[in-house]
């Protein structure tokens, strides 16, 4: 960043709010039976309703009402006990009947909140939302040199659509409501949250405003982000566009722009591109949606621990709320944190383990966490043999390690390896007398006070059991060889 | 008409197919050679299953020998082309869908297939059952087998047409704002729209989706029981589909109408209207009352607003309906350079002009600024004239009204004149607001030897008053029915 733009953004603020489209994690598409998996051959996963033939009837998958309920009770929605759906007119050719079916007036979950990690200087974000509702995915054009295809196993894939209030006043800010979102719809299962899938994708409204004035910049709409990467990016770039014409006496337009992550920045799209009028009105081949309360008393009885509850247990049973932090960021790692846990005294040492070792391995695999990593009972195991000396922390690094790579158990590598630690005292003891007996000198001037050299004799002695011994038993022994 | 098995009913037909007096294979001859012959003069069909349909007679004889066969087995029955049918091109009589083959089966296809039904063809209507007398199929109009200078209403017109001449010995229409009970009373059969939601639309194309019901064309009442029977009930491939239970229908037909309070609505008696046609209904009125039932003076006082709503509702939904017809998938494609206007060519080339009119209304009805004006406008006098009939209700158990204004007109008579043409459901088109069954059947002849039909409306789910009043009257014999001149 420039100094001028630094200092404009003193002057500036920015004001933004997000449209966050997900898949939801159900077997079957929203109104047919087709499989939802993502990775099959064009227009395998696709039927008459998908296609939009002549005379098909679209029906609601129950499951994608459970799920958005979830997502809704989760961000602290009202749920509407009546909600209806809409067709959305456009026409493109991934769009098989020519309209989406959506929710336009009503949606089934209205107002609610996500509470952000706070600033740096402790004040609480908290990002209001406007609406949740439920929509359905169109196919997916894709473009050869001489002709155009289009493959529809994505078609009638079931969306929600998060829309914040223009609550977040940077890219940080975005970017933290992103993350934040994510592992809440992953908490809940209703999103796996995979970007490169294309199962979550982000429009974002920009404007900028002097600071503390109360009236609203015109906004421009960035669409279709597909990586948290590119929604910083493209926020910080237009916020920086939008403060270089407002600040030379120009005034913003109300456009859509596309983002172009090659070249780092965005364009408008032409207005043939965007300016449709969707005539949405009410489906009616749908009854209306009724969320009887029963239905959302079973599904918030259903509901599993959410990240912010996650995060204050952690903290009350002994971990700082940065480590709390990280563990609970991803449902996947505070899952596998917890499953380390039987039969440890020391949940911090776990905490550290899985932050340090466990993550590293995950950040540097293509791999999915829970398929990169060793199984978290093993590390478990790992953990328990150093709390009961039977290894040592350097040991377990070192099976650690190997076990990511072979796949085998704790018990198993730790043996393979001849890591397990001597505790036998007699070996132990033969070791301590043939140190004592060639550094004479050394240990008379312990003997004469120098108390620091004790740790000189533990390290001898380590090294000629060749690393593997019980350091406790080391100390004993010698401290009571050394006091004669 | 060597042994003319074509002329019997599905009740008389059904009988003797069970009895083994009859085969099912020559039934289905008679049907097809009846088709051969009238076809040039009515076309009544769009595409004659000549192959299919032997082979579906030669399974239900088959089935027949083995006992238990269920009443439409072998029954010869027409479609419209409006239904989905696997494997049998299903054009909805537009140039937009002239070589499609759906891959499917509509529910109602696959119940009567369930039951061996014999399926002789797709049967013509209005493109996209937009119009009121079949000119507006891109194959060309069926006639009116009274008299073949007349159109057989529309859009069901090939279906009514076929029953009429004895093509088939039933058939299936759709009944969006009078397009089963115009014709039928064009036709002079009987035809019933049932209660919105009775009858599953899965794969039944859309026009009008919240007004679109599916019914059957039939020479008794009893058969329309009788098909209606298979046709009804809960669909799970249609959310708007009711899972009300289906009552027996042929149970209803008691022939007692002892203690019926008919409603007659003084709005659907107007200035204008052919005298003939105010004169049969108020004759079989009198023939009710001779029968025990009791008839009175009612009031809808929203009738006048019928068509406007209807235009704005049932145009907006088919604007969305259609959008789909994009040349992308399936139908057809023009020639084009880029996406818009491979849109704008395949439609313009695709669609006849009736569809354009109606696809641009509604567009118009949904845009931003005018929905509220128009669509929703338009709901609410919906709800206003389903009100008309909850009232009416309360002081009557049927209401007895004529179909139309007039008998069949000449063809091209309004091809010119949308509002007129508009005009001929003008007595149809509240019951398809409102979701009310109503059936049209034939009341008298006027002059011309044109058949003249009568409408039956009753509350939600009241099919079973509709066919037993309907079946009374049939069997007092005070009218019948003239055989067609084709």
């Amino acid at each position: 960043m420039t100094d001028t733009q630094t200092m404009n953004t003193e002057t500036y603020e920015a004001v933004i709010g997000l449209e966050v489209h997900t898949h939801l994690l159900t077997r079957s598409k929203i109104f047919c039976g087709c499989s939802t998996k993502f990775g099959a051959g064009p227009n395998e996963n696709v039927c008459p309703i998908c296609m939009g033939m002549p005379g098909v009837l679209p029906v609601l998958n129950r499951r994608v009402v459970e799920l958005a309920i979830r997502t809704g009770l989760a961000a602290h929605c009202t749920i509407a006990p009546y909600s209806i759906f809409d067709r959305k007119s456009y026409f493109y050719p991934d769009l098989p009947k020519g309209y989406q079916i959506s929710q336009y007036e009503t949606p089934v979950c209205k107002g609610g909140y996500i509470d952000l990690p706070p600033t740096e200087n402790g004040e609480p974000r908290r990002v209001r939302l406007t609406r949740i509702h439920i929509e359905e995915d169109a196919g997916k054009n894709i473009h050869h040199e001489n002709a155009s295809l289009v493959d529809f196993n994505r078609s009638g894939v079931p969306l929600i659509e998060i829309v914040s209030e223009p609550d977040l006043r940077s890219a940080e800010d975005a970017g933290a409501y992103l993350r934040q979102l994510r592992a809440i719809l992953r908490y809940v299962d209703a999103s796996d949250g995979k970007m490169e899938e294309g199962s979550f994708r982000c429009d974002c409204n920009v404007s900028v405003r002097k600071r503390g004035a109360k009236e609203y910049g015109v906004r421009t709409e960035i669409k279709n982000l597909n990586s948290f990467r590119f929604v910083e990016d493209a926020i910080e770039y237009e916020v920086g566009r939008q403060i270089a014409i407002v600040e030379s006496g120009g005034k913003v337009a109300q456009e859509t722009h596309l983002w172009d992550p090659v070249r780092k920045e965005t364009r408008p799209m032409r207005s043939k591109e965007y300016a449709n009028d969707y005539r949405y009105f009410p489906e009616p081949d749908l009854p209306p949606l009724v969320v009887p309360a029963e239905m959302v008393e079973r599904v918030r009885a259903s509901m599993p621990e959410l990240p912010a509850d996650r995060k204050a247990r952690y903290m009350r049973e002994g971990l700082t709320e940065y480590e709390a932090g990280v563990l609970i960021a991803d449902r996947d790692v505070a899952d596998y944190f917890e499953a380390t846990l039987p039969g440890l005294k020391n949940r911090k040492s776990a905490a550290n383990w899985v932050m340090t070792e466990v993550l590293r391995v995950a950040r540097d695999s293509d791999k999915p966490f829970t398929e990169a990593v060793p199984p978290a009972t093993e590390v478990g195991a790992l953990l328990r043999m150093v709390e009961a000396l039977e290894i040592s922390l350097n040991a377990a690094k070192t099976a650690f390690a190997a076990m990511v790579k072979s796949n085998k158990g704790a018990e198993a590598t730790i043996a393979e390896l001849g890591l397990a630690q001597v505790s036998d005292e007699s070996a132990i003891a033969a070791a301590c007398d043939k140190v004592i007996a060639a550094e004479p000198e050394k240990v008379a001037e312990y003997r004469a006070g120098r108390d620091k050299l004790f740790g000189f004799f533990v390290g001898a002695v380590m090294k000629a059991m060749g690393g593997k011994a019980n350091p406790k038993v080391i100390n004993e022994i010698l401290r009571t060889k050394l006091a004669l | 008409m060597a042994s003319g098995l074509n002329n019997l009913t599905i009740a008389e037909a059904s009988a003797k197919l069970r009895a083994r007096e009859i085969t099912a294979t020559n039934l289905t001859r008679d049907c097809l050679d009846r088709i051969a012959a009238a076809e040039p003069k009515l076309h009544a069909f769009i595409t004659v299953c000549e192959k299919e349909a032997l082979d579906q007679a030669r399974a239900a004889d088959t089935r027949l020998a083995a006992g238990n066969a269920p009443a439409l087995c072998g029954i010869p029955l027409g479609i419209k082309d409006i239904y989905a049918t696997k494997g049998v091109r299903t054009t909805c009589a537009s140039r937009i869908l002239e070589n499609f083959v759906p891959p499917f089966d509509a529910t109602v296809i696959e119940r009567l297939r369930a039951e061996g039904a014999v399926f002789v063809g797709k049967t013509n209507l209005d493109e996209f059952a937009m119009g009121s007398s079949t000119e507006n199929s891109a194959f060309g109009p069926t006639l009116n087998p009274h008299d073949t200078e007349r159109v057989s209403g529309g859009s069901s017109g090939g279906s009514a047409a076929a029953v009429a001449a004895h093509e088939c010995l039933g058939s299936l229409g759709t009944d969006t704002g009078g397009s089963i009970r115009e014709p039928a009373s064009f036709c002079g059969v009987v035809g019933i729209k049932p209660t919105y939601s009775r009858v599953s639309r899965y794969g039944v194309i859309a026009y009008a989706s919240s007004l679109d019901q599916v019914g059957p064309f039939t020479k008794s009442v009893r058969d329309a029981a009788i098909l209606l029977q298979t046709l009804a009930g809960k669909d799970v491939c249609d959310s708007t589909c009711s899972a009300r239970p289906v009552p027996d229908y042929e149970l209803a037909l008691t022939g007692d109408v002892k203690g019926l309070r008919i409603g007659v609505p003084r709005e659907f008696f107007v200035e204008g209207m052919q005298p003939e046609v105010e004169q049969s209904v108020r004759s079989a009125l009198k023939n009710y009352e001779s029968l025990g039932a009791s008839t009175v003076e009612i009031s809808l006082p929203h009738t006048g607003y019928a068509i406007a709503a209807y235009y704005l509702v049932a145009t907006a939904e088919a604007s969305a309906n259609l959008a789909r017809y994009d040349g992308i998938r399936y139908g057809l494609r023009a020639n084009a350079e880029d996406n818009i206007a491979l849109y704008e060519t395949t439609r313009a080339q695709g669609f006849g002009a009736e569809v354009k009119r109606r696809i641009m209304l509604g567009t118009f009805a949904l845009s931003a600024g005018y929905y509220d004006a128009y669509y929703l406008k338009g709901q609410k006098v919906r709800t206003l004239i389903r009100n008309d009939f909850e009232r009416a209700f309360e002081k009557c158990d049927l209401i007895v009204t004529p179909v139309a204004p007039a008998t069949a007109f000449k063809i091209g008579e309004k091809m010119n004149d949308p509002l007129t043409m508009y005009l001929s459901d003008i007595f149809t088109i509240s019951v398809n607001l409102a979701g009310l069954p109503g059936m049209a059947m034939p009341c008298g002849h006027d002059s011309n030897n044109l058949p003249i039909g009568m409408q039956l409306i009753a509350p939600p789910f009241a099919e079973e008053t509709i066919l037993r009043a309907g079946d009374a009257f049939e069997r007092t014999g005070a009218f019948k029915s003239r055989s067609p001149v084709v």
